[in-house]
């Protein structure tokens, strides 16, 4: 899928290339799996070398040479500075305060950056059964600021959460396919828009009627270099 | 503490409507026994899990499990745990009781067992919909009066980890990611620990968790046991596997085909592995 017309890149990589520019070196980063974990390891590789990946299985400043496909995999032991308990990661590191940045995904949001990543439907009998929290209602209060990486549709971006999985009061930011949304008042306001999207797109693919900043900005298309380091990024063994 | 066959560490030690947690973050995930239960056919029992992974998909689709406690139900980095949803959505084959927590409840519970405490203690769970789905409180801290959360402590009946060595004596060592292994063999009432190898004399790791003997009922050698999950210094993740398992198990007779195959048609962990060669020499 293209982001827009005229581009040569796609919708995952606009939001992994705006995703990463919003970590400053330095930033010591819990980070899941999929999008959260390219868009950290890109800035590892170009403009953050000094931010440090933490991964929920307990390996601190891993330095995976390929992207994981699970949390866990060997090459994050491997190339971590240390390598904790499950038990110690949440309690003494995430629980600690030792976090700055927690990226987050979710099936729905709602415009106070609610989460759920529990079920569709209702709880005892749901429509769909998604994997549930994980390490998300911890990551969401524990953290300094929560970064939110979801594909913007009316499905996903619901004026109600069917299950509350976790609280929004730390989300900073929520980048999408379409663009940049920030809290304003409470409120996740649409604040950027990538290169050849409108602000009615954004507004049609949201749930809620969605507001949007005074100065709507546009993100920067990635570079050529950030394309070259993303695409060198490969997924360990995965399809 | 007797160094003895999988098979007779199961029979002897898990019975129908235990409480068993069979832990591995990723990493050491305990495939032969798991398997060696499926093969058993227990029944009823209650299973322990932060990540259910493709191992809790197999025996719940296998009728094994009457409940489930855990705190992330998926297939990593692929997608759905088919056969948990299809049990949870429409209940095959059979209903399953779900018990929700957090990874970091989850971990502090099992902490607490471990050190035989009645609950643990977290900084967690604040807001959202779960505590009204789960066995969670609150709690007044007694100095400053901050609310906290309490989780019951696990105490399984069952631990089960997987290892990468044991020594003659049946001293255990596992190293690179550890997880919650430590205190699940620590909480249970009985423990076993299947190894990829029995070695002469156990040699210090960097980060390696030592169980000694004494604190295990069983120790069992599975070599390539945690199969498709990794052994680190053994062999890496069959990540191929995962991907592929979401189509094996979408389908209920293609997953009971699969599992007729690989698991109730083999003997034990060498040949599920020969079974898995065989089949993929046969689509090669």
């Amino acid at each position: 899928m293209t982001a827009g017309l005229g581009t040569d890149y796609t919708a995952d990589e606009m939001m992994a290339v705006e995703a990463a520019r919003r970590i400053a070196d330095g930033t010591v980063c819990f980070v899941g799996i999929g999008l959260p974990s390219v868009a950290a390891n890109l800035a590892r590789r170009t403009h953050a070398p000094g931010c440090v990946l933490v991964y929920e299985s307990g390996t601190i400043g891993a330095k995976p040479l390929e992207l994981p496909l699970s949390i866990g995999d060997g090459e994050l032991a491997e190339t971590a500075d240390a390598v904790v308990s499950v038990p110690e990661m949440f309690a003494y590191w995430l629980q600690g305060g030792r976090i700055d940045v927690g990226f987050l995904g979710a099936a729905q949001i709602d415009r106070h950056g609610n989460l759920n990543s529990t079920v569709i439907g209702d709880y005892d009998a749901p429509s769909v059964r998604l994997p549930g929290g994980g390490g998300a209602p911890e990551i969401a209060l524990g953290v300094r600021d929560v970064f939110v990486m979801l594909r913007q549709t009316p499905r996903a971006f619901v004026p109600e959460l069917d299950f509350t999985t976790s609280l929004g009061d730390r989300v900073r930011v929520v980048v999408t396919n379409l663009g940049v949304l920030e809290p304003l008042d409470g409120e996740l306001t649409l604040t950027a828009v990538h290169h050849g999207v409108c602000a009615d797109e954004a507004r049609e693919a949201t749930g809620w009627e969605l507001r949007v900043a005074d100065e709507l900005v546009e993100t920067e298309p990635p570079t050529e270099a950030e394309l070259a380091a993303l695409r060198a990024l490969r997924t360990k063994g995965g399809s | 503490m007797p160094v003895i066959p999988l098979g007779d560490a199961i029979r002897e030690l898990v019975h129908d409507g235990d409480v068993v947690a069979l832990e591995g973050f990723t990493h050491l995930i305990p495939y032969a026994a798991g398997h060696e239960i499926v093969r058993q056919g227990r029944r009823d029992l209650t299973l322990v899990r932060m990540t259910p992974d493709v191992i809790y998909d197999q025996l719940i689709g296998m009728g094994c499990a009457r409940k489930l406690v855990f705190s992330w139900g998926g297939n990593p980095g692929v997608g759905s745990l088919h056969r948990l949803r299809d049990a949870v959505e429409h209940g095959w084959p059979a209903p399953l009781e779900l018990e929700e927590h957090s990874h970091a409840g989850m971990a502090a519970a099992y902490a607490a067992g471990a050190a035989n405490l009645p609950f643990g203690v977290l900084r967690g769970y604040a807001g959202g919909d779960l505590p009204a789905r789960t066995r969670v409180k609150t709690i007044a801290c007694p100095f400053t009066g901050e609310e906290l959360a309490a989780v019951p402590a696990h105490r399984p009946d069952v631990g089960i980890v997987h290892a990468q060595q044991a020594d003659r004596h049946g001293n255990v060592q596992l190293w690179g990611i550890t997880g919650v292994q430590k205190e699940t063999v620590l909480a249970s009432s009985r423990a076993i620990a299947t190894v990829e190898e029995v070695v002469d004399e156990l040699e210090p790791r960097p980060g390696g968790v030592v169980l000694p003997a004494w604190v295990l009922d069983a120790v069992s050698p599975a070599p390539r046991g945690a199969h498709p999950a990794y052994a680190h210094g053994y062999y890496d993740r069959d990540n191929a596997f995962y991907v592929a398992w979401d189509a094996v198990s979408r389908d209920r007779d293609s997953f009971r085909a699969w599992m007729q195959r690989h698991v109730l048609d083999t003997a034990d962990i060498d040949s599920y592995h020969a079974s898995l060669a065989a089949a993929a020499k046969a689509t090669a």
